[in-house]
């Protein structure tokens, strides 16, 4: 971080430039694709957002930006030329700064050591010229930077403040803003905005990552949306000033939440019949904590072969729900039935022996061991059961048979049974695991996000056999973020807005876009009232 | 050992199978053989230091641990309590649970085996004496658990940190206990009462060796069985492994980690027992062999196998034993022992680390 030392700084690229980009970069984990064939141009003097849900993508895009990843195909290029940023120290290097969503100084130093943090060791650090620059920032860019207090005595605004100087000591070019405005009172997120124009004009590249609508209209100059890993489309500088903030809104829901290829029309065959109520809840609620969403006040019931659907946008409360009705997660409100029986207080092993069946999201880290065997993963929730354990002693070939016949019926592509799980793609896990929950007398499957990160052929393999479970009489809670997986498969709709259900509808698979518009509006209808109050 | 040797070694796992032969070979070489030649080698640069001929002290040590009758016999007696601990290791470790107060807990059963043994002698018949020795030092054992199992449970309090609290606490009282409880009045030493040679477990045959020594390998071997056979040990693995996915499953996993902690602790009981009604006889004050920290790096270089475990230990007693002796004879501390030993582990450990680095690169 020799930058201190060139007070006057490299020149900033011209405006209009492009700073930073992406060029076709794809980035993927064990199990999902968390950037699929993205490019992106950030320009200097533009205040560029990424607006999406939570897992479309943008922290990764961050995370590669700022050196912590590297994407697996593809390039990001700085100032038109491809760079390699394989560390956060390239990335600095590069002119690019991150602030993060949450506060990253060091609670306990000043804010003048965390300015100076990382600097040449050897070197005392240049207190005068530091003070000179943080000076010129507070002049043109309101920045208040109190050099001597203790960082921890800060409000989380000014923290932030500091983040940003810092990253303007360093000369950036590319300035990144990952949900900066999460942290902050509506006041405070105005004045970044103003604080994020400023710095446009002065040519600096601001990316300003957001899930929010409002403020991505009113910050922005550029909108780029990402779906599910995927660049749904932009809204250029041009076409968003014509726009009314109405209009934009309307726009952006449809990027965020319209259908990926409109060619496919979702196949849809007779209204099902349905029987008797199945799964029954009645105002169940369920204990909070500042990192996880409370339930209050749930009440559905699914009846015999029909597919009711669970709409909102990603941490409302979707896996809290699901865990509580599977078990996992106590209730502290109301009660959940079974056919009639009530299961509140049941241990997931009694639920599952009346017939629940719970497919959890998370398929690498809670569905499955990945060190274990694909065969001993198709039993992991019958340990000790007749007829892969007698007396406790484990029948190895009884297991193999089962998971040789599992793999052949759910056409899972794995060398073997014995190969470990944690080797196979997400689509092949999410086989396994489909599997092992339909495959002995299910009478009610809760799906979260059963089709998350996998390919077209996988997601239409799994959407036939929800389909098919609910034709063969099953109850079905289909959880997902997806609003064409909900109305191609769902006979009603309800959304979960912040651990409640804020809204339900039923479905109709003839006009999909009515839908999706309506859908839409309810989850993110009452959360912009709010931020607009 | 370097890095650009783990790199000449090809990486043919798509191609023929002479080529996955080799690199097999490879691996053993590497990460077996390759670090125990190492430390033999350093180590042998440190008593060069010192003016004492390594070849010759090596020769002591496998000449007394292995080859001479009587260094033999203590060595298969040295393994009782090892292999005792090593089972209950084995359990808690493949749970995914880190019980490092073995000490604590095989002290005080060795203490509690110590005050009972004696003092039931000729009330009990010999074998229930025994056994029911065993039976106690167990129990107490876990109960030296309870602590940190129900920490750990219900309140996710680390358990690396509280056992070796626990050990701590546990060897003091271990040696309150032998000063000021169950002092043997007869003797000016500070130490509990002693059982008699002849109403010690009996040895094996006509030689020195505790029949201690079958019960401990029973036990290893049974732990084994357990965790790879039955439902209870894959339901302690699944916990291990990812506790997310046992809850998952629908496992109860405070209720699995307590008897995970009560079934380790246990076998570092009977380990005390074992110590003591096979071979002491009586506990004396401030006496801790430590035998538990000694096991922990090797139950893991076995990669928590019971198989391997045993023939680690079995090598292991031998060194234990042989470099005592050869100590004596070359003239250097008792505690090059400990400098050998270090070596070994450090070099074990880099080629580990170096095997895992050259597989991740390798795909």
């Amino acid at each position: 971080m020799r930058s201190f030392v060139r007070s006057a700084g490299t020149p900033l690229p011209e405006k209009g430039a492009e700073a930073a980009g992406l060029v076709a970069v794809t980035k993927r984990f064990p199990g999902v694709v968390a950037v699929d064939d993205v490019s992106l141009g950030f320009r200097a003097g533009e205040v560029h957002v990424l607006l999406g849900e939570n897992g479309a993508g943008k922290s990764t895009i961050v995370g590669m930006l700022a050196g912590l990843q590297q994407p697996d195909e593809g390039q990001i290029t700085v100032n038109g030329r491809p760079a390699s940023l394989t560390s956060p120290v390239e990335s600095l290097a590069s002119g690019i700064n991150t602030v993060f969503q949450h506060v990253m100084l060091v609670p306990t130093l000043t804010v003048f050591e965390n300015l100076v943090l990382g600097d040449d060791w050897w070197r005392r650090p240049p207190r005068a010229l530091i003070e000179d620059r943080i000076a010129g920032l507070q002049r043109d860019f309101g920045l208040r930077v109190p050099l001597d207090a203790v960082t921890g005595d800060l409000s989380l605004g000014e923290q932030q403040q500091i983040e940003i100087a810092r990253a303007l000591l360093r000369d950036s070019h590319v300035l990144i803003l990952d949900e900066a405005t999460s942290m902050l009172t509506p006041q405070g997120a105005d004045e970044l905005g103003e604080r994020m124009r400023r710095l446009a004009e002065r040519g600096i590249a601001v990316v300003f990552i957001t899930h929010k609508l409002r403020e991505a209209y009113r910050f922005g100059d550029r909108i780029s949306v990402l779906k599910q890993g995927r660049f749904a489309g932009e809204i250029a500088p041009e076409a968003l000033r014509a726009m009314s903030e109405e209009q934009a809104i309307e726009e952006m829901v449809r990027l965020m939440f319209g259908a990926g290829d409109d060619a496919a029309q979702p196949e849809c065959g007779p209204a099902r019949e349905t029987g008797p109520v199945r799964l029954k809840a009645s105002g169940v609620a369920t204990a909070g904590s500042i990192e996880e969403m409370a339930l209050s006040g749930i009440s559905l019931e699914v009846y015999c072969g029909e597919i009711l659907g669970v709409a909102g946008i990603d941490g409302n409360g979707q896996k809290q729900l699901a865990e509580a009705l599977a078990g996992q997660r106590p209730v502290i409100a109301g009660t959940i039935e079974l056919e009639g029986v009530d299961v509140t207080r049941a241990s997931v092993g009694k639920r599952r022996q009346f017939g629940l069946r719970y497919l959890t999201d998370d398929r690498l880290m809670e569905g499955s061991v990945g060190s274990f065997p694909v065969s001993d993963n198709t039993v992991l929730k019958q340990i000790g059961a007749p007829p892969f354990w007698t007396c406790g002693v484990v029948r190895p070939a009884r297991i193999a048979d089962h998971a040789r016949d599992l793999i052949k019926r759910f056409s899972v592509r794995t060398p073997g049974e014995a190969t470990p799980i944690g080797t196979l793609s997400g689509g092949n896990i999410q086989k396994v695991l489909l599997g092992r929950e339909l495959s002995d007398a299910a009478r009610v499957v809760v799906f979260n996000k059963p089709t998350y990160g996998l390919d077209m052929q996988n997601i239409a393999a799994s959407r036939r056999r929800i389909r098919q479970i609910a034709e063969d009489g099953i109850a079905v809670l289909l959880i997902s973020t997806d609003l064409d997986e909900l109305i191609e498969l769902s006979d009603r709709i309800v959304v979960m807005d912040r651990g409640r259900i804020c809204g339900g509808l039923a479905n109709d698979p003839s006009c999909p876009s009515e839908m999706r518009k309506a859908i839409g509006r309810l989850m993110v209808g009452e959360a912009q009232v709010e931020e607009a109050a | 050992m370097s890095a650009s040797d783990a790199q000449a070694v090809p990486a043919p796992l798509d191609t023929a199978k002479k080529p996955q032969r080799e690199t097999r070979l490879m691996r053993f070489l590497l990460t077996t053989l390759g670090p125990i030649l190492a430390a033999l080698v350093t180590s042998g640069l440190v008593l060069v230091a010192f003016g004492i001929n390594p070849l010759s002290y090596y020769a002591f040590v496998v000449q007394k641990g292995l080859l001479s009758g009587l260094g033999l016999e203590q060595t298969l007696t040295r393994m009782a309590p090892l292999l005792f601990l090593a089972a209950g290791l084995i359990v808690a470790f493949r749970a995914g649970i880190w019980n490092l107060g073995v000490d604590g807990q095989f002290l005080l059963g060795a203490v509690v085996a110590a005050a009972f043994a004696p003092a039931f002698l000729g009330i009990l018949p010999g074998w229930l004496l025994l056994l029911s020795g065993f039976l106690l030092a167990g129990a107490v054992g876990a109960l030296w658990s309870v602590l940190p199992a129900l920490l750990r449970a219900y309140q996710g309090v680390n358990e690396i940190i509280t056992t070796l609290m626990m050990t701590f606490l546990g060897v003091s009282l271990a040696n309150v206990l032998v000063k000021l409880v169950f002092l043997d009045p007869e003797t000016t030493v500070p130490q509990t009462r002693t059982l008699p040679v002849e109403d010690r477990l009996p040895r094996l045959f006509d030689t020195t060796i505790s029949s201690g020594l079958l019960w401990a390998l029973a036990a290893v071997i049974l732990v084994h069985l357990v965790m790879t056979r039955t439902a209870f040990g894959l339901k302690l693995r699944t916990v291990g492994a990812n506790p997310l996915a046992a809850c998952h499953a629908g496992l109860s996993v405070p209720r699995l980690t307590v008897a995970v902690f009560a079934i380790s602790a246990a076998f570092a009981g009977l380990a005390g027992a074992s110590e003591i009604l096979g071979v002491n006889g009586n506990v004396r004050a401030d006496w801790n062999p430590a035998y538990g920290l000694m096991v922990i790096p090797l139950v893991f270089l076995a990669r928590l196998d019971g198989v391997g475990s045993i023939v680690l230990i079995f090598f292991y007693s031998a060194l234990l034993i042989g470099s005592e002796s050869a100590a004596r004879r070359v003239g250097v501390p008792q505690d090059f022992t400990l400098v050998l030993v270090a070596t070994l582990l450090i070099f074990l450990g880099l080629a580990e680390w170096l095997d895992h680095r050259r597989r991740k690169a390798g795909g």
